[in-house]
């Protein structure tokens, strides 16, 4: 324990060595988040930075908030009747709960993909030029199949749906349709992909493929991932941060808070002995 | 737990008490099944009631006339024209013809019974026929005339004597004589369909009724269903979620369980009253149908709102689509079946709706079918209730004729909607 302590405190003191290009600026800058559902306080005082083209980890147990934290990140909570959210969120040093912030152009800046695998119940075309469509990236023709082509190769899809794009959507497999939801995702070139819990509907070999393509994206986007699964924040992540309670318990490399915890909640959760 | 000891644990009566809960099944079911039984029964026997009934309505007696249509029992002379034909008395020729088939009858009420057999539309059928057929004029004819009413239910009635207390011995002799002659027989009543109501019921026809019904659900449909899926949309997608609007919700959900003749009632203050549309039309009578149907069409519309996924929602949002994008271009289309399928019952039961259109006038005796929705009309259930109360003993088939292709209708749109909602439901 001793030695664990000053292995952290060695850690702390050196500043972003990995191997990610250190930016001056975070591509997301949150300060004093609270968020409140009805009156009854969700999260509290979270602080954290988020590197862009990086991948960071939002881990912790069950109702610590680290959803309602990612889905402050694009104001998807802003649709949830009695959801107050307090303190400063900023995208590239602009507040996104200014006044006159538009949704629908911070949505197109900063993707969702969700828990559950939502394609819309049309043909997998359809499902990824609806964005850019509605965006008017291209309206139709040869501009929006090749947007649909290239996002479903970026997703690792276009190989195995190529000859159905008019097939129903929802007739795909699971993890078929998560990368099509990553796909519909990136079709409108967004600088970050916020993931829930993208990969806990599906089996292994489905996951595994999922976190490949998440290490692929990662080079053009800045991406944010809950995950329940420990091992899966270990293999994809640079940063990770481990939310308990509301409260964001610590953050940092991930190497980091896997071996060198600083705060024994966080030692006491990765090593599986809570949560 | 030995090896010996296990198959018998098995049996259900090893075990206390799990035999009297297979009882209960047995007997739930049973109970179950009774009562379906019983519900099919009940439908059996109304279905089975009007239709033996309502048969009637389709087919009508028609007596082979021998007519006289020389020109000059037609009091014309060589070279008339077309015009000349439309102003013969063909009452007379009619009457004549009759006459001359029975020249024994003598006396003056012996020859009204005996014209009595023709039914009142005995002439037009006459002139029509002969205007279609100029050419005939000049000889002697056999022609098919529709029976009189009482004529009719006597021959539909099998000849027995209590199906026609209204003929006279002699009018039954007649009878006889001419079926002896093969001179009566029945067939199809078109103009049950084609011809709108009389006093005469073997003249009386649905088809002003079916038209003045058809007005009023077309107006009751354009404006209970936008209004009704737009309210729907509004309350369930975008209004705030606060006293305000849950006081609204539960105002609509009591609104559908207002008595029709309320909505009728109100027709009347509102519509007529002030307003000053015109009575009886069927305009006023498809918007109070509207009222009425308005409630029903907004609990449906937003259930299937409600039965959408809230992920398909979110994968809207998500991706950046405004609110009314998300509705509009994910949500609606989803719900559309289910609000098409409501709206289908409601209108199912506007259709049956008798009560608001008593309030508003459209009970009146209307013998000419409605060329707009201005005109005064009647509509089918009304006539089933004009027709029931008629004391023409003919009128009771009428009325169960009426009541079928009431029921037409109705189940014409049931399946519709079913037809809709397998066409359009989508999975998810």
């Amino acid at each position: 324990m001793v030695i664990a302590m000053t292995q952290e405190m060695q850690a702390s003191k050196i500043p972003q060595t990995g191997e990610e290009p250190a930016t001056d600026r975070p591509k997301i800058h949150a300060s004093c988040v609270h968020v409140s559902y009805s009156g009854r306080s969700a999260i509290k005082n979270v602080d954290l930075d988020i590197r862009a083209n990086s991948v960071t980890a939002l881990i912790g147990p069950s109702g610590c908030g680290k959803t309602t934290f990612l889905r402050c990140l694009n104001r998807m909570n802003d649709i949830i009747d009695g959801c107050e959210v307090r303190g400063n969120i900023q995208l590239d040093g602009e507040d996104i709960y200014a006044p006159g912030v538009d949704t629908v152009v911070l949505r197109r800046r900063i993707g969702m993909v969700f828990q559950k695998p939502n394609p819309f119940p049309k043909s997998i075309y359809e499902n990824v030029a609806y964005g850019p469509r509605i965006h008017g990236l291209a309206s139709k023709g040869r501009a929006l199949d090749g947007i649909v082509e290239s996002s479903l190769k970026r997703a690792g899809l276009w190989d195995e749906v190529k000859d159905r794009l008019d097939a129903p959507a929802t007739g795909l497999s699971g993890g078929q349709q998560q990368r099509l939801c990553i796909a519909r995702a990136i079709a409108i070139e967004p600088d970050v992909i916020l993931m829930d819990e993208p990969c806990s509907a599906l089996d292994p070999i489905a996951t595994a493929r999922i976190e490949e393509l998440i290490d692929e994206l990662k080079q053009n986007f800045t991406i944010i991932i809950v995950t329940h699964s420990m091992q899966q924040a270990a293999r994809v992540s640079q940063y990770t941060a481990f939310f308990h309670m509301g409260e964001l318990v610590e953050e940092g490399e991930t190497k980091v808070i896997f071996t060198n915890p600083k705060d024994p909640r966080t030692q006491a959760y990765v090593t599986g002995r809570i949560g | 737990m030995t090896e010996q000891s296990y198959p018998p644990n098995l049996v259900t009566d090893a075990v206390d008490g799990v035999r009297k809960r297979h009882r209960k099944e047995i007997r739930f079911r049973l109970l179950g099944l009774s009562a379906i039984l019983a519900s099919l029964g009940f439908l059996v026997f109304f279905i089975a009631s009007i239709v033996t009934t309502g048969y009637g309505a389709f087919v009508k007696t028609v007596v082979l006339v021998d007519v006289d249509l020389t020109l000059d029992s037609l009091g014309l002379e060589d070279g008339y024209t077309p015009k000349d034909l439309e102003e013969i008395s063909y009452r007379t020729v009619a009457r004549n013809a009759i006459r001359d088939m029975f020249p024994e009858v003598s006396g003056r009420s012996a020859r009204r019974e005996l014209t009595g057999l023709l039914g009142a539309g005995a002439e037009f059928e006459l002139k029509d026929f002969v205007l279609k057929n100029p050419d005939l004029v000049g000889a002697p004819q056999s022609f098919w005339m529709t029976a009189s009413d009482d004529f009719d239910l006597f021959n539909k009635g099998g000849a027995r004597e209590e199906t026609a207390t209204q003929l006279s011995s002699q009018q039954k002799d007649w009878y006889r004589s001419l079926l002896r002659d093969s001179r009566v027989k029945t067939t199809f009543n078109a103009s049950f369909l084609t011809a709108s109501d009389s006093r005469d019921p073997e003249l009386a026809g649905v088809w002003g009724a079916i038209k003045g019904s058809f007005f009023a659900l077309g107006i009751c449909l354009l404006l209970s269903f936008t209004v009704g899926v737009l309210a729907a949309i509004y309350l369930e997608e975008f209004a705030p979620k606060n006293r305000w609007t849950s006081l609204l919700e539960v105002n609509i959900n009591n609104l559908a369980a207002v008595p029709s003749i309320t909505y009728g009632l109100l027709g009347l203050a509102i519509f007529l009253g002030i307003f000053g549309l015109p009575r009886s039309a069927s305009l006023v009578g498809g918007m109070v149908l509207a009222l009425m149907t308005l409630p029903t069409i907004i609990i449906s519309s937003r259930v299937s709102l409600q039965a959408v996924p809230p992920s398909i929602r979110e994968a809207a949002l998500g991706i950046g689509a405004s609110h009314i994008q998300a509705v509009f271009h994910h949500v609606v289309p989803l719900a559309l079946p289910g609000m098409l399928t409501g709206t289908i019952i409601g209108m199912a039961r506007a259709l049956g709706e008798t009560a608001p259109l008593l309030m508003i006038g459209m009970v009146a005796f209307i013998a000419d079918a409605p060329a707009s929705v201005l005109d005064p009309a009647s509509a089918l259930p009304v006539q089933v209730y004009l027709w029931a109360d008629s004391p023409e003993r003919a009128f009771a088939e009428k009325t169960a004729g009426a009541i079928l292709v009431l029921l037409a209708f109705l189940v014409a749109m049931n399946m519709a909607a079913v037809v809709l909602r397998k066409r359009f439901e989508k999975r998810w």
